[in-house]
């Protein structure tokens, strides 16, 4: 059941120059929420910006009824969002999303991750490492050194952890995928999930889909409502042909496709 | 205090509707609100077959506003008759079908499907700017309008509704192809056709390049266009654009609307329809009003 409700403020940590991690108290949401999914947050009670910010839950303590998000400030709905301040109240609609990760046994799973969208795999990995017994291997990747936080709480979470930066400044230099695709020659994980940039996760869903990997990537998309009334954020399905395209919606049959479904 | 209205022959419980494509066929509201307290619900518009709609990305942030370009992607008639319609009589709230189509002949094969349904009314969409045949192809004149509503007239027994385009020159003229073609009642508006530019792509922002603009930034030119219908046509009219408060619709109703739809707002807060309700009740109650309809067409120009 979806909730739309004022969660307070309970804490906020600058993570580095313009990436943020709220932590908020929304106990109903929190009960519920599954990793994968997303919030969507109207960042001032007011009709400028209009529409709310639909962004992926980073961590949920289901004890103590906090999720915590991260985002980046990009345009003027991040910029407000990152001007408020702990106390005050937020007005969110969750959990969102029907297509969530598939948290099971597995034997070697790899998770990637690219720049802001490394965060929504952080409770994957979580719930990965507390209820199975799965090899955990997680490979982020960064622009640079600055921007990479919360390397312990990766580590945390996975038994191998690879950092890449796309400078060299920290971890290994290039991309992270072309690490993933190293250690998968070795030996081939049972599963593969993604989210970040729209190249990284091209690029890992021909790779996992070429050498039949199971795959699960989390997908964005231009949305307005969040909660599938407005049919805004499209994705195509795999299946349809280009000359007769088929949509799926990322509010709902997603965010988190697997990847032989869909077309990106 | 009396809050209900007659809407070109559909009777509501009070005058504020959903409007077509911002509330799908209501599933997606009932976790939220109590559908049962809506006057009615315009579904998302309805197709003879179904459609699959435009390429991504549909919908982008304007200021007050957002454009959309979803090309109206839906089941298909036979889809929502048999899935989406017995879900939605379960609610006491009146139901009114946007009905879309690409030629003449599609709009009279979905009117007389129509008109087989036990549902409270028909919008004849004649104004949706992001698919290519059909819709604005009819709606931007008199002559157009007329034709297309004269024939699925002849076929449709229910109340019927024309939702008219602001992408004129004088609204007021298919304002009045509608009625002379023997409709029961106009809707506006819709959309205002846009394009947004990403500046550093040097490309729209919308893979259909244009798209509808909504949300306040239109309640102007809505408000403006109910008024110049109002002093034209003697049908009622289902005032729309930009409404997110209560006082939003009084000024809708003010200019000479019948009864409100709230588009845009449903995606703001998934209760924002039931706050205009009550936002309609408190003015009632400030201003000692004890029916909503007199109300209607009484602003007094200076």
């Amino acid at each position: 059941m979806k909730i739309n409700c004022k969660a307070e403020i309970t804490k906020i940590e600058q993570l580095n120059k313009d990436t943020y991690k709220y932590s908020i108290k929304a106990d109903e949401i929190v009960k519920q929420a599954r990793a994968g999914q997303f919030i969507e947050i109207r960042v001032v009670d007011n009709i400028e910006p209009l529409l709310r910010r639909p962004i992926s839950i980073y961590n949920l303590d289901k004890q103590n009824g906090i999720l915590e998000f991260i985002f980046q400030v990009k345009g003027k709905g991040t910029t407000l969002l990152a001007e408020r301040k702990v106390g005050e109240k937020l007005d969110i609609v969750g959990p969102l999303g029907y297509g969530t990760f598939s948290i099971k046994e597995y034997k070697n799973v790899a998770i990637i991750g690219g720049g802001i969208g490394t965060f929504p795999l952080y409770e994957l990995a979580k719930e990965l490492k507390e209820q199975t017994s799965t090899n955990i291997h997680i490979y982020i990747g960064f622009r640079n050194k600055e921007l990479i936080t919360l390397e312990e709480e990766f580590k945390s979470v996975s038994n191998e952890l690879t950092i890449t930066t796309d400078d060299g400044s920290y971890g290994i230099q290039g991309f992270a995928i072309n690490e993933l695709k190293k250690d998968c020659e070795k030996q081939q994980p049972d599963k593969i999930f993604a989210c970040g940039p729209l190249p990284m996760l091209k690029a890992v869903q021909s790779y996992a889909n070429e050498n039949n990997i199971p795959c699960e990537i989390s997908l964005e998309q231009k949305m307005a409502c969040g909660i599938g009334a407005c049919l805004g954020c499209a994705v195509k399905t795999a299946k349809s042909p280009s000359d007769a395209p088929e949509y799926w919606h990322v509010c709902k049959a997603g965010p988190v496709f697997n990847a032989k479904d869909v077309e990106i | 205090m009396n809050t209900s209205v007659n809407l070109a022959g559909i009777k509501m419980k009070n005058p504020v509707t959903v409007a077509s494509g911002t509330f799908g066929y209501g599933r997606e509201f009932e976790e939220f609100i109590d559908l049962n307290k809506l006057g009615g619900i315009c579904t998302k518009g309805t197709s003879l077959k179904p459609k699959a709609g435009n390429k991504p990305p549909r919908v982008y942030e304007t200021p007050a506003g957002m454009l959309n370009a979803i090309g109206l992607q839906n089941p298909g008639v036979e889809y929502f008759m048999n899935n989406d319609l017995p879900y939605l009589k379960k609610f006491n709230t009146a139901i009114i079908v946007n009905a879309c189509g690409s030629t003449i002949e599609d709009y009279v094969e979905l009117a007389k499907v129509l008109n087989t349904l036990d549902i409270d009314g028909v919008e004849l969409n004649l104004s949706c700017p992001n698919v290519k045949a059909g819709c604005l192809a009819f709606g931007t004149t008199y002559e157009g309008v007329k034709e297309v509503t004269s024939q699925v007239r002849k076929v449709l027994d229910k109340p019927l509704i024309v939702k008219l385009t602001p992408n004129v020159t004088d609204i007021t003229a298919p304002a009045m192809g509608a009625q002379d073609a023997g409709a029961d009642g106009v809707s506006l508006i819709n959309t205002l056709l846009g394009m947004s530019i990403d500046i550093h792509t040097r490309r729209p922002h919308l893979a259909n390049n244009t798209g509808g603009l909504s949300g306040p930034c239109v309640k102007p030119v809505g408000v403006r266009m109910v008024y110049q219908v109002s002093q034209k046509v003697n049908i009622p009219i289902l005032g729309l654009g930009g409404i997110v408060t209560g006082e939003d619709a009084v000024e809708y109703m003010l200019a000479g609307a019948s009864a409100i739809s709230v588009g845009t707002g449903n995606f703001i807060a998934p209760d924002t329809a039931i706050k205009v309700v009550e936002g309609i009740e408190n003015y009632m109650k400030k201003y000692n009003i004890e029916d909503i309809n007199e109300i209607v067409g009484t602003v007094q120009m200076n």
